[in-house]
């Protein structure tokens, strides 16, 4: 049985154990909120952004072939998978299952015969994806938005994928990371980035859409906005990991505390027996003695 | 009374203003171009300069951007910037010092990439030095 003294420890360790976790989940939560509005603030500029595509895409079908960008190499032989994970640890599951994914997303596109590259975002997902796949790592970003999260580091990683792209290294690029769903929940999403898939429904609203003009012509214009609309969707993939990984560090931080609380009360019921227990005893030491007197 | 139309601004990280204008002048990147209600469809490059916000005769908001894409329709003017500050708020030393530094950069610069990205940004840089001066006469 163990000692009061050693009880009486292991209660205090448990109590401030609780205490900070009850302090970081104040603070993800708080955190969360901020990513939540910045990736509300995005949103304005991805929707036009298609919605300027997706008429620019429909003017240029018509005429011969589109940039790379949208047409693809017409290859799928190498394939290059951006995962985004975070920097810290201590959000549940957050990191694994991006990881968990991405290796099967990797060893599936291995069976097929192809060739597999990354490139990771933050640090908790280098690390575990080093052990399996070192050599197949080309370039990894760590400490990206610390503070905050803004345009200037998803052009980063952007201008990256698109010097590659241009030298031919990669014909696929897709991006995995979590989508934010609720501050309970994430869902791992693999998105692909390279070639960029207009949705077509130009059919329908052909009618209904201006005929716009277009200055300089639409190839010119295409051929800008494409590489911007990419940095976007890294943005907003950036931005909707931020957001996932303080929900379910949330999470991760309320379930923490109220199993420490469970364990406090456990203890200091075993805590209370052990005391009566001695007295007890004590009592009984001394009534015996008495008695043999 | 002129028609209005909507006018917006949005850059990546926020929608930076939504006004209703008579007119506004952006500088387009084969010239610039003035935009009134019942505009006819464009969809147009933007290269660095200052867009002018006009209500009635006079100019109520002017705002640097650093290049994007503006499109029009009849009832909409939508600019999507990368950067974009008010001409107001715009620091004349840190302008042109930032000229300065990137012309010695530009003279510095050993490959033609890294030139040409060193001579996009002093375009910006060299842009906003205008907008200033013109905003002061």
């Amino acid at each position: 049985m163990p000692s009061l003294k050693d009880l009486k420890n292991r209660i205090t360790s448990v109590q401030s154990t609780r205490k900070i976790t009850s302090a970081m989940k104040m603070v993800a939560a708080s955190k969360l909120r901020r990513a939540q509005e910045q990736a509300e603030a995005a949103r304005p500029f991805a929707e036009r952004m298609g919605r300027m595509l997706s008429s620019l895409a429909a003017n240029v079908q018509g005429g011969g072939e589109g940039p790379k960008l949208m047409t693809g190499t017409g290859a799928d032989q190498v394939q290059l998978l951006v995962v985004i994970t975070s920097d810290r640890g201590l959000c549940g599951a957050f990191n694994s299952s991006v990881v968990r994914e991405a290796r099967r997303t990797i060893l599936r596109l291995q069976g097929e015969g192809k060739t597999v590259k990354l490139l990771t975002v933050g640090r908790k997902g280098r690390d575990q994806l080093r052990r399996d796949f070192a050599s197949l790592i080309v370039q990894s970003y760590e400490d990206v938005g610390r503070r905050r999260l803004s345009f200037a580091d998803a052009d980063m990683v952007t201008k990256k994928l698109l010097e590659m792209y241009d030298a031919g290294e990669y014909d696929v690029a897709s991006v995995l990371f979590n989508k934010f769903k609720s501050a309970i929940s994430q869902e791992v999403t693999l998105q692909q980035a390279i070639p960029f898939a207009v949705e077509a429904k130009a059919e329908e609203s052909a009618e209904l859409k201006p005929l716009y003009e277009f200055e300089p012509d639409e190839e010119q214009i295409l051929a800008d906005l494409l590489p911007r609309n990419l940095a976007i969707q890294i943005y907003r993939a950036l931005l909707e990991s931020a957001a996932s990984e303080q929900g379910a560090r949330m999470t991760a931080m309320d379930n923490a505390t109220r199993n420490a609380g469970d364990m406090i009360n456990k203890l200091t019921i075993t805590y209370n027996r052990t005391r009566q227990a001695y007295i007890t005893k004590e009592l009984i030491e001394i009534i015996s003695g008495a008695e043999a007197v | 009374m002129a028609d209005k139309f909507e006018f917006e601004l949005v850059s990546p990280e926020k929608l930076l203003a939504s006004v209703q204008a008579e007119m506004v002048v952006v500088p387009g990147s084969e010239g610039d171009f003035g935009v009134l209600a019942g505009h006819s469809p464009l969809i147009s490059g933007v290269r660095p300069g200052v867009i002018a916000v006009y209500e009635g005769d006079k100019i109520v908001d002017r705002i640097f951007i650093a290049g994007g894409f503006a499109e029009v329709t009849g009832e909409r003017c939508t600019v999507l910037a990368e950067e974009a500050v008010k001409v107001s708020e715009i620091n004349a030393a840190d302008a042109e010092k930032a000229v300065k530094d990137l012309t010695e950069d530009a003279a510095d610069a050993k490959s033609d990439a890294e030139r040409a990205a060193v001579e996009a940004k002093l375009a910006i840089a060299k842009a906003k030095v205008e907008a200033l001066s013109a905003a002061a006469h």
